[in-house]
């Protein structure tokens, strides 16, 4: 028999048990989720590639640290959430954009997209989004500088533009940028991604090529397959809502098809689907939980919302890219979504509609 | 296994979780008897209701199984003596809430046989449900699922209501309790002796035995002990919390939603636990008393781990001396199971009627919990694990932001019946039920002031 000293019990509250997901196992889990799109990015674009991903995510995480600083909290970079949106926003950009505005972005993304707000749980919009939209109107063409894929010495040189001395424009850096693409034997380089040569010039791209990643573009976006790839992870281990992406693609795919019915000179569904940043946004940046609806029926609108726009505005609008306007309308209006769509209570008959 | 099982086919409800069972620590374990302690403490209010009044004195000599309260009301029901002995003291005995509440003290004799001398035999078949009411309160059969009200409170069916089904609860959905599963598999006959007397007393129609589908031996016990010809069906139904809790029992095996604000018998139905069951088929028939229950013991921290058959009354450091408690691994003890159950404050609290096992969990599975907690990311989980499909996250800040009305008007609240699916699975560790407590407690207060 045990002889039992009297010590004192803690007093709690049940449950006693918790299940073993955690918020900084969930942004964690995001973090590798995303490294495969990242390292892809790498070897199409070379160190630029590199050093744009490190700066922004260096921008971001310090930013974090530094408003938690300044407001007398402990540090909330442990928790993993801005690093993502430090990757993210990395992954949004073009490869040869001057490293500064990526700094510059990834400070801008924190402190106008989430510290502003209230820091994470709080943001309404998508941090790394807020920051691209900042950094595209400001920078117009700098964001809209594409640089082609494998180029012969990326590994070894960086895109002359990434080195534009900080706050000077990458103009400066025209002539070295020339000669960068003369000497990896790339001539009369248009510049234009796929979605931009199909709205200007009506040049098609071949599927295969958006699906593996064989273009210009965005450093993160091109690579449709390791995108899919970090979103099944996550599914797989419960940690992103499927139903948003799926409603966006869904979306996407049947609007454009109806747009491709109505007049056959626009881009076929399949290619609507895999150009541009519709997978990096519907897979990573859409499924963003703090700014998305948590009801059930809400995450379907509002996914099919965001897909829609997204072809609306890459077939009726002046841009040739819809998916950053896309998503930060659909956060706009997520909590509107959401009040309309809660859930119909057990053992009640009519839907409440939430008061505000 | 059934096929329907096999594919996932089985009854349910919507939403609910999957914590892990930990019930192989203890469902193969059949029930055994444990010793009687030298003192036992009987609290004189261990139901749901007024509490019992003694009619015995201090110094009195009691026989087991003898009338030693009666009930304080109709909602109330008498206490029997555990054991036979003397009552050395009525006093304050520390409860498990943390408080003192009155209480008789027992002290035994040693060397007593212990024989049950009470008793008389009488035949239900030919009894009214006035009569079946009255003599299941002389039982002192409360519900022993964990809810504690009493029984024959909910065999008196309001005027204009009737109940076409009795729903027999056998989900044991709570992780690591393993008491109905035995009960089942050693005890049939007395859980369907319990299931004669009260379709008796509703005249019911039709009898459904809920199981869940992870005691597929408790399922075939129950098929088997069946009575032939009796309109009784036993049902394998999905393993998910809480699928014990009454209204989504009643959900998975009838389809029927009891209204927000509303009983089981809004909808026909009686829910009743097994053992609450088995209890009634064994003491009724004899007019006796209820004087003891199986409890599981169990716990990462405690050697022994098993089904036992107490004496009520027993302190749970007895209990846990008997199991080889280890005292130094412990780090919380919970009566009930892990989502619902409440810690005790001393180990000198007895167990009662209401009492469905003592879990001591160690260290390493508290400080799980103890995690820091993150704000809201709005993830969506407890959304999907609500039960009553109620909106915690968006309660849980109206709960910050101290809006009671709010969460009660808009977001029906006072539905949450405090399962802890919410707080189980919230990634960001936020104690959503705690506050719940909180605010509905506030929210009642407001009301019983205005």
């Amino acid at each position: 028999m045990t002889v039992i000293t009297p010590g004192a019990f803690e007093i709690r509250t049940s449950p006693h048990i918790k299940a073993c997901v955690t918020t900084d196992a969930i942004m964690r889990n995001v973090v590798y989720a995303l490294m495969p799109v990242c390292a892809f990015a790498v070897w199409a674009f070379g160190l630029s590639a590199l050093a744009l991903i490190c700066a922004t995510t260096a921008a971001t995480v310090l930013t974090e640290h530094l408003v938690c600083k300044v407001s007398g909290r402990p540090t909330t970079v442990g928790d993993f959430s801005a690093v993502i949106t430090g990757l993210l926003l990395a992954l949004t950009l073009p490869p040869g954009l001057p490293l500064w505005m990526g700094f510059a972005g990834g400070v801008i993304a924190i402190l106008l997209g989430k510290a502003l707000f209230g820091g994470l749980g709080f943001n309404t919009f998508n941090p790394a989004l807020v920051a691209r939209a900042f950094l595209q109107a400001a920078f117009p063409v700098s964001l809209t500088t594409w640089i082609p894929a494998f180029v012969d010495g990326r590994f070894t040189r960086f895109i002359p533009t990434s080195l534009t001395i900080p706050f000077l424009s990458p103009e400066t850096k025209a002539e070295a940028l020339t000669n960068y693409l003369a000497q990896a034997a790339i001539d009369g380089w248009s510049g234009a991604t796929p979605l931009s040569l199909i709205k200007f010039e009506h040049k098609t791209t071949a599927a295969i090529d958006l699906f593996t990643g064989m273009i210009p573009g965005s450093t993160g976006e091109t690579c449709a397959i390791f995108i899919l790839l970090g979103g099944a992870y996550l599914v797989a281990r419960g940690m992103m809502n499927w139903r948003i992406t799926a409603a966006m693609l869904g979306s996407a795919y049947l609007f454009s098809w109806l747009f491709y019915l109505t007049d056959n000179t626009n881009p076929t569904p399949a290619f609507m689907l895999f150009s541009g940043g519709l997978m990096l946004g519907a897979v990573f940046m859409a499924t963003d939980m703090v700014a998305s609806p948590t009801t059930p029926l809400g995450v379907w609108i509002y996914g099919a919302l965001m897909g829609f726009l997204t072809i609306l505005i890459r077939v009726k609008g002046g841009l040739p890219e819809g998916v950053m306007y896309a998503i930060l309308l659909g956060n706009a209006v997520s909590p509107h979504i959401e009040n309309l769509t809660q859930p119909r209570v057990f053992g009640t008959k009519r839907v409440k509609k939430a008061a505000k | 296994m059934s096929i329907l099982t096999r594919f996932g086919l089985d009854k349910t409800f919507s939403h609910g979780v999957h914590p892990p069972e930990y019930k192989s620590l203890t469902e193969h374990r059949p029930i055994r008897r444990l010793p009687f302690a030298d003192e036992m403490i009987i609290p004189l209010s261990q139901h749901t209701g007024a509490p019992a009044r003694p009619i015995v004195r201090e110094g009195q000599e009691v026989v087991r199984s003898e009338p030693i309260a009666e009930p304080g009301g109709f909602v109330s029901v008498p206490m029997h003596a555990p054991a036979t002995g003397r009552i050395t003291r009525i006093a304050l005995a520390r409860d498990v809430r943390g408080g003192m509440s009155p209480a008789l003290f027992l002290q035994l004799y040693p060397g007593e046989g212990q024989e049950i001398l009470y008793g008389a035999p009488v035949d239900v078949d030919g009894m009214s449900n006035p009569e079946i009411v009255k003599a299941v309160q002389r039982t002192g059969v409360v519900g022993l699922g964990g809810a504690a009200f009493p029984t024959h409170v909910k065999l008196a069916v309001p005027e204009g209501k009737t109940i076409d089904t009795v729903i027999v609860n056998g989900c044991e959905c709570e992780p690591y309790l393993t008491t109905d599963h035995r009960l089942m598999v050693e005890h049939p006959e007395d859980v369907y002796e319990g299931i004669r007397v009260v379709q008796r007393a509703y005249q019911a129609a039709r009898v459904v035995v809920g199981i869940e589908n992870n005691k597929p031996d408790a399922v075939d016990a129950m098929r088997l002990a069946k009575p032939d010809g009796e309109p009784i069906e036993v049902e394998s139904i999905e393993t998910k919390y809480p699928q014990g809790a009454e209204k989504m029992l009643i959900k998975s095996l009838l389809d029927r939603e009891v209204p927000s604000g509303g009983l089981p018998m809004d909808v026909g139905a009686a829910v009743f636990n097994v053992a609450t069951l088995a209890q009634i088929g064994e003491l009724l028939p004899m007019q006796r008393g209820l004087i003891e229950r199986v409890i599981t013991v169990t716990g990462p921290a405690v050697g022994n781990p098993g089904n036992y058959l107490v004496a009520l009354g027993t302190p749970i450091r007895f209990i846990l001396e008997q199991c080889r408690y280890r005292g130094e691994d412990a780090s919380v003890v919970i009566l009930g199971g892990p989502m619902m159950g409440v810690t005790v404050p001393s180990l000198d609290i007895p167990i009662t009627k209401g009492v469905t096992s003592i879990l001591v969990l160690d260290k390493a599975e508290v400080q799980k919990r103890n995690r820091a907690e993150y704000p809201c990311i709005r993830c969506g989980s407890c959304l999907d694990a609500c039960p009553m499909h109620l909106n915690p996250s968006r309660l849980g800040q109206l709960a910050r932001k101290r809006e009671f009305d709010t969460m009660a008007n808009a977001f029906n609240l006072m539905d949450c019946f405090e399962c802890g699916s919410c707080s189980y699975v919230c990634p960001s560790n936020i104690p959503l039920v705690q506050r719940f407590r909180v605010a509905k407690s506030i929210i009642r207060e407001r009301k019983a002031a205005s």
